[in-house]
């Protein structure tokens, strides 16, 4: 099935003004703190990982229609049925009908806090060099993939400098797709904005990401 | 009668709130959950976790050249000396707005934000006009937020595409040498740690 992202937003036309919020509006409405809750709470319980939950995201057709605490809501039940923790229909229902499946850890309450402060780092001891060294021209992949990637679509095919190398992570791409951490070699790569966006950028604009190396290659 | 007091008890919800509803009750039943964990959570980040603890970095970071340093050198230790660390600030880089230059931060993909400096991101940081355009338009996007930058300021974009996370260390409004540090951390706005901001001078409270 061709694997479509539906919140690669990056220099898209079209989405109008930014709506501005006082610092105190966390939550529009209770359901959307409990959302929040019951996500970082499956979450905790490692039937799958962060970069699954953002392509389990990013892949929902009504993306761009829903409110933020709706895709969380819409991918953690999709994330749920797939994993087979719950049945649709028991989602339906609003109660359980099977079994529970067994998980390996439940996050309780006593853990919360010791938990969210120890969080999960990416960061992995180096293995082999690496490739790239600061101030290096590099080029980013020209091609789409077909899976979760962390190459925006503005960034493909741009050439860049190397700016900082910031170790070994986890590699969302292979994360994403269940194919383990398969760390690579992350650096901030810089551009300038007139490689991305042509004659209309202003000068002294220039924009970074945070590539792995098997996006990039020697420019 | 379970299920008519459930039926009762439910008519006055929304759909939307129906739906979360039943979603909590299967996986408490199911045990994946403790519903007080969610408790937990949800106050956590309601009363604990909050731009309030970036504020308090930058302030110390305006009055303690040592720490401003080891805060550019190694911001996810210097950040931890405070207290703030973990889920979404694990690996945390801090870049210094000065006169010639102005950072600013957002997440095309998604929505990644420092949680332990700033807590939950705002509606705008993780919708589609914020996302979409500050990337391309930075300058027109400060402007609707009220920041009017010298022409010849350089303007960096930070796009956080991977795990880390970045905050940003407004100027120091001037007029602020005699006030401590509490003082200083209640001109340092959300907004100014994003980028989207300046941070208020004594007379804007």
């Amino acid at each position: 099935m061709p694997y479509t992202t539906h919140a690669d937003l990056g220099g898209q036309p079209g989405f109008g003004p930014v709506v501005h919020e006082a610092e105190e509006g966390l939550f529009h409405a209770a359901w959307e703190s409990r959302v929040l809750a019951l996500t970082l709470a499956m979450g905790a319980t490692g039937c799958w990982n962060i970069d699954m939950s953002r392509a389990a995201r990013e892949t929902l057709p009504d993306y761009l229609d829903l409110s933020y605490y709706e895709i969380w809501l819409s991918g953690l039940e999709e994330l749920l049925v797939a994993k087979g923790l719950v049945t649709a229909e028991e989602l339906a229902a609003g109660r359980a009908r099977h079994p529970p499946k067994p998980v390996s850890r439940i996050l309780t309450a006593d853990q919360v806090v010791a938990r969210l402060a120890q969080g999960s780092p990416t960061e992995r001891a180096p293995t082999v060099p690496a490739r790239y060294r600061p101030g290096q021209r590099v080029v980013t992949r020209a091609t789409p993939v077909e899976h979760h990637t962390r190459l925006p679509a503005y960034l493909r095919g741009k050439t860049g400098s190397i700016e900082r190398i910031l170790g070994p992570h986890v590699f969302a791409d292979s994360h994403a797709q269940g194919l383990g951490e398969d760390p690579q070699w992350l650096y901030t790569v810089v551009f300038e904005a007139r490689e991305l966006w042509g004659s209309e950028a202003a000068p002294g604009h220039r924009v970074s990401f945070d590539a792995w190396q098997p996006y990039l290659e020697p420019a | 009668m379970e299920h008519d007091h459930d039926h009762a008890d439910h008519s006055e919800l929304s759909e939307i709130e129906r739906r979360v509803r039943a979603l909590e009750t299967v996986l408490t039943q199911k045990g994946y959950i403790d519903p007080a964990a969610l408790d937990v959570l949800i106050d956590t980040y309601q009363t604990k976790i909050g731009p309030r603890n970036g504020a308090r970095v930058v302030a110390r970071a305006w009055v303690d050249r040592s720490y401003r340093d080891r805060l550019l050198r190694d911001a996810t230790s210097a950040i931890a000396e405070l207290g703030y660390t973990g889920r979404q600030g694990e690996h945390m880089i801090a870049v210094e707005n000065t006169p010639g230059r102005h950072h600013v931060v957002v997440c095309t993909l998604c929505s990644c934000y420092p949680w332990p400096v700033l807590g939950l991101p705002p509606v705008w940081y993780k919708s589609a006009p914020y996302r979409s355009r500050v990337v391309r338009d930075p300058r027109g996007v400060l402007l609707e937020f009220g920041v009017r930058l010298p022409a010849d300021t350089e303007i960096r974009v930070w796009d956080s595409t991977a795990e880390v996370r970045y905050l940003v260390i407004p100027e120091r409004p001037a007029g602020t040498d005699g006030l401590d540090e509490e003082a200083l951390s209640i001109l340092v706005t959300r907004d100014s740690m994003i980028g989207t901001g300046l941070a208020r001078s004594p007379a804007e409270l």
